[in-house]
């Protein structure tokens, strides 16, 4: 080597190891960006309905190991885990309750098997039993313009199949002016009570479900701080943990009568 | 046939244990059977005893999850099982893209890819470690267990199970990848859970022990080696093989005409002398 000068100068140790290192930490960034990006998207739909007792979406998505023990413990094969090309987060439980509904087994088989928590089987349990009427895997939605119900022929095919019948839809009556002499008899879904199992929707008979459930974080509003029913003693307890934000502007600086009576500012 | 036993008897065992297992767990979903339930993420045997995926529990546990008494148990029992018998016995013995990355491997081997290719390798092996910090760093920041929402193992056991999916394309990338791109590319140089297992099982008792003056230097066990850099004492020493990367997969000593490796429980007072 040393007789015939090559023009290429051999590379230092040093800079080979700060090289690698770069080359290391370069490589790092970018796989590690790609695969968050990826794993920010796969983990993006919000609308999958999970087995009873599931823990809150955000929750359920880190803690739930994606064995299928719930998947097997159900006996309607309601349940199902998530394949790639379902365009659902990979390998986590849900249903579909148009093709199967959950029956709402009283023994909860799918849940006590879960060996992370994710469902949670204290959410499904009242005075030390299980309790599936508890569940809140979704609420039912009634989309009121497909709904032949609210067209006035006569269908309580929902309100038949509901597990709590009676109780999570109700049927509420009202006259039909168009013809004078008939009701409406519309399906009402009473969202407390409501455990989101589908089986209304299974039943609905319009091609496309006029009632159908939704994950409760994405189908029900929330009224918040600002309004309290008052002839309600229990809605006060909402408030009790109420933390109000107090906005001071140019012009909420005086009290609001001031501020009205106050006509400089106006001209 | 005696030859054919003998040449093969590993394989076909690893073969049963992998396919016999998938059939369990495929028995439980389809017809009820309570042997197996679950797949390789947790799982419940005799609907007793829990194990689950050590990898895949640390992921939630950087993610922020609360790890539930069942799961930690179910972790338990696996750490402690393949650190007795060797942490990448999982991937020989169980894991179903061994399956695949093997056929991918004798393919390259009797197509003489490696030849074609020359034999230099582009990556290194080493680049399994930092996919594995990688992930857990990516778990924390993202909130979930960022390797299981890609694993293309949890893909194809979950899939064999459940249900597959699109999740042959897991399996082709796999096999192409391992074909044409890396040799032992997944299973030796990308795979974290294959990283993380290396690890676990630097403490593990069942080793290939290699007799150096047996040895006639034919070096048919490194050509069939998927890691073949733990065998570097063939023909040299008379030593067990003791890195973690080993998988335990016992092809090297059925290929050997020479009697010279065999398994052994390691000697735990001498390796600590030799200071590995």
């Amino acid at each position: 080597m040393s007789e015939t000068k090559t023009k290429k100068q051999p590379v230092s140790d040093r800079r080979k190891f700060i090289l690698n290192m770069a080359r290391g930490a370069g490589l790092a960034t970018m796989g590690g960006f790609i695969w968050s990006a990826y794993v920010d998207e796969v983990t993006a739909s919000s609308l999958m309905l999970r087995p009873p007792g599931a823990i809150k979406e955000h929750d359920f998505l880190k803690t739930c190991i994606k064995c299928g023990l719930c998947v097997e413990a159900c006996p309607y094969d309601t349940l199902l885990l998530a394949k790639p090309g379902d365009n659902k987060p990979l390998g986590t439980p849900y249903f579909v309750p148009r093709e199967i509904a959950c029956y709402m087994c009283p023994t909860i088989p799918c849940v006590p098997v879960c060996p992370t928590g994710a469902l949670d089987e204290k959410s499904v349990t009242t005075d030390g039993k299980l309790d599936i009427n508890s569940a809140e895997m979704g609420v039912a939605v009634v989309d009121h313009s497909s709904c032949i119900a609210f067209w006035g022929i006569q269908c309580d095919a929902c309100y038949r199949a509901c597990p709590l019948l009676g109780k999570a839809i109700t049927i509420e009556y009202s006259k039909n002016e168009r013809t004078g002499k008939h009701a409406f008899m519309k399906p009402v879904v009473q969202s407390d009570v409501c455990t989101g199992c589908g089986l209304c929707e299974r039943a609905c008979v319009t091609e496309k479900a006029a009632i159908f459930v939704l994950p409760r974080e994405v189908a029900l509003g929330r009224a918040g701080d600002h309004y309290i029913k008052g002839w309600d003693k229990n809605d006060e307890k909402r408030l009790e943990n109420a933390t109000s934000k107090t906005t001071t502007t140019e012009i909420s600086k005086k009290s609001a009568v001031d501020s009205l009576n106050d006509s400089k500012g106006l001209y | 046939m005696a030859t054919l036993w003998n040449n093969y008897r590993y394989l076909i065992l690893r073969r049963v244990t992998q396919i016999g297992l998938m059939l369990l767990y495929f028995g439980a979903n389809a017809w009820g059977w309570k042997i197996l339930m679950g797949n390789l993420s947790s799982s419940k045997i005799l609907s007793i005893v829990p194990m689950s995926d050590p990898y895949a529990a640390l992921q939630m546990l950087a993610a922020g999850a609360a790890l539930a008494t069942d799961l930690l148990i179910g972790v338990g029992v696996a750490t402690l099982f393949y650190m007795l018998i060797g942490g990448r016995a999982f991937c020989s013995w169980v894991c179903p893209i061994n399956i695949i990355t093997d056929s991918a491997n004798f393919l390259r081997r009797k197509l003489q890819i490696d030849r074609a290719q020359g034999f230099r390798q582009p990556a290194t092996r080493n680049m399994r470690y930092w996919i594995l910090a990688l992930s857990l760093i990516i778990s924390a920041i993202m909130g979930v267990a960022a390797f299981e929402f890609v694993s293309p193992i949890s893909m194809v056991h979950r899939g064999i199970v459940f249900g597959l999916g699109f999740g042959w394309a897991a399996m082709l990338i796999i096999f192409l990848f391992d074909l044409f791109v890396l040799k032992d590319g997944w299973c030796g140089h990308v795979c974290p859970l294959g990283g993380f297992y290396s690890l676990l099982g630097s403490f593990s008792l069942i080793r290939v022990l290699h007799s150096q003056e047996k040895c006639t230097l034919c070096m048919k066990c490194k050509t069939v080696c998927p890691e073949h850099q733990v065998l570097y004492m063939i023909g040299k020493e008379s030593l067990s093989v003791t890195s973690g990367e080993c998988t335990n997969c016992a092809r090297c000593i059925e290929v050997c005409d020479d009697d010279a490796l065999g398994f052994s429980i390691r000697k735990l007072a001498k390796n600590k002398k030799m200071g590995e």
